[in-house]
Parts: C-alpha cells; structure tokens; sequence
C-alpha cells in the first residue's frame, strides 16, 4: 500500500498558533498509528521549529509559516516548516546544542537539540537576509519512521 | 497554575501546556511571587503538565536565575514521562527532586 498523502497548512506568526500548528501536525500523523511518546516527539519538533520561526525569523513583525506534512513510504512522517523571515547566518553554529542568540528572551539553546534527537533526520536551510534582496528564509526539514502501534 | 506558599518554600504547580506563548504570562506571574517570598526553595511542581517544549527548560533556567538572586535554590517535582525525557536531554537531572531521581533508576 502506497498512501500518497499530505497537506499544507499557512498560519501567521502569532505565539497562540503554536498550540494549533502542533495540534494540527499530530492530527495528521496519527494516520500512521504512531505510539503516544512517537506522537509527543513529533508535537514537541513541530513545536521547536514553529516557535523558532516565530522567536526568531519575525522578531518584530508577524509573517507566514508554511507547514507542510506528508506520509512516505507509508511508514515515515515527512514535515517541512518554512518561513521568510531573517535567516541564519551560520548554520552549523546554530545547531549547536545551547547555541542561543537570544539572551534576554530565556530561550535554552535546544530547540534544534529536541528536533535532532526527537526525530530521525533533520535538514535546515537559510539564507541571511540581504539588502535589497527579498527574504529567502529558512526551511527545516524532518523525518521520522513510525513504528505503528498495532505492529 | 496554583501557587502554594510554605514560608521557607514556595511551589509552583504548573499545569497544561508549556510552549512559548505559555511562557510569557507564566514568568510574570511566578517571578512576581519569587520577588514577594523570597523562598529558600522554590519548587516546579511538572505533575500536571501534559506538554512541553524546550520553553519549558527556559522557564526552568530563567526561574533558577531569579532564584538564586534571592538566595533561594529550585528543584523540579513531579516530572515524569515526557518532561522527564526533556530533563535529561538538557542536563537538568541534578535539579530533580530525590525521588524522581529514583524514578531514573
Ligand atoms: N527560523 C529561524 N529563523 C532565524 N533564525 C533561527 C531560526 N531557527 C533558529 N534560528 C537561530 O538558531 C538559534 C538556535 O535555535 P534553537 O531553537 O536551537 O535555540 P533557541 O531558539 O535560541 O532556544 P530554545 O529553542 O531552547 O528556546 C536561535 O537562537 C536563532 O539564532
Ligand atoms: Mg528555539
């Protein structure tokens, strides 16, 4: 059986979105039957990345964030989180675990740690925002296989 | 949230979802009691919380911060399954309760 299915989802940056972008996320995943603590590690990615965009990406206007999932192999979560916000200058030091650039905001420096280890393969991409060049963003990409519950 | 003052202690018994947005009333709201107590303990009471992010860790840094500019010191109770999962992720076991520190076991 080859599900081909997906949906696509644009919610503006505002933090009460939140709850819904990972709410509607793991509406969709469970589909795949996922076990509850697959579903809380999806939720909790989702979360990460969707408040990423919003804390960082959009520091002080409110823009869009496109969410879109997708079932692969009829096993594998698919789900690209993408906004055209300010970008990342270096991604790699991003990523670091505890690597923040927000000190007055409290943010721990984990949300990339929490995609990393919460789901099976992460991707992020960005481009630093340019004068006089229209914002190109930053896209995350995540995966994760789906060990159905009634296996 | 529900806030139970002991004289030395204060506990703070979260509830819900801890994400971004919930954070920013929430630090208000628990800072302020921190500043009026002044407790030698303040303790995170994670038993009714049924989600949370790496906002959640935030909110237990930023707290530990004020805290400790009063002299106070804070612990985190109750945290199980999923919090806990979080907890060890971001090395904050040593800041566990002693039994949850059994319930690593
Ligand atoms: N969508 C984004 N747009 C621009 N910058 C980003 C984006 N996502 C992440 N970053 C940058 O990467 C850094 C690390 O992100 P990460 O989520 O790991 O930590 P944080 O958001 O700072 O803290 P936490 O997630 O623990 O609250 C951020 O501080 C920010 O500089
Ligand atoms: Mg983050």
């Amino acid at each position: 059986m080859n599900i081909n299915n997906y949906f696509r989802l644009i919610i503006p940056s505002h933090s009460r979105n939140e709850a819904f972008a990972r709410a509607a996320v793991a509406a969709f995943a469970a589909q795949l039957d996922p076990t509850v603590e697959e579903i809380n590690d999806i939720k909790a990615a989702v979360s990460e990345a969707v408040t990423n965009c919003i804390v960082h990406a959009y520091p002080d206007k409110i823009g869009d964030i496109e969410i879109v999932g997708r079932i692969i192999e009829h096993d594998t979560f698919y789900i690209r989180i993408k906004d055209k916000g300010l970008g990342i200058a270096d991604i790699k030091q991003a990523m670091l675990p505890l690597f923040s650039t927000c000190e007055e905001g409290e943010r721990a420096g984990l949300g990339f740690a929490v995609m990393e280890s919460f789901m099976d393969k992460l991707r992020v991409t960005s481009r630093p925002v340019k004068a006089g060049a229209a914002p190109s963003g930053t896209s995350v990409i995540m995966t994760k296989r789906v060990t159905s519950r009634y296996e | 949230m529900e806030i139970i003052n002991s004289g030395d202690s204060l506990t703070v018994m979260l509830s819900g979802e801890i994400d971004h947005h919930a954070l920013l009333s929430l630090r208000g709201t628990i800072d302020a009691q921190i500043e009026q107590h002044t407790p030698r303990l303040l303790a995170l009471d994670f038993g009714g919380v049924s989600f949370m992010d790496s906002s959640g860790i935030g909110l237990i840094l930023g707290r530990r911060r004020v805290a400790e500019g009063y002299g106070g010191k804070v612990m985190i109770k109750n945290a199980s399954g999923y919090v806990l999962k979080l907890i060890k992720l971001a090395g904050l076991t040593p800041m566990l309760m002693k039994q949850e520190v059994n319930n690593l076991l």
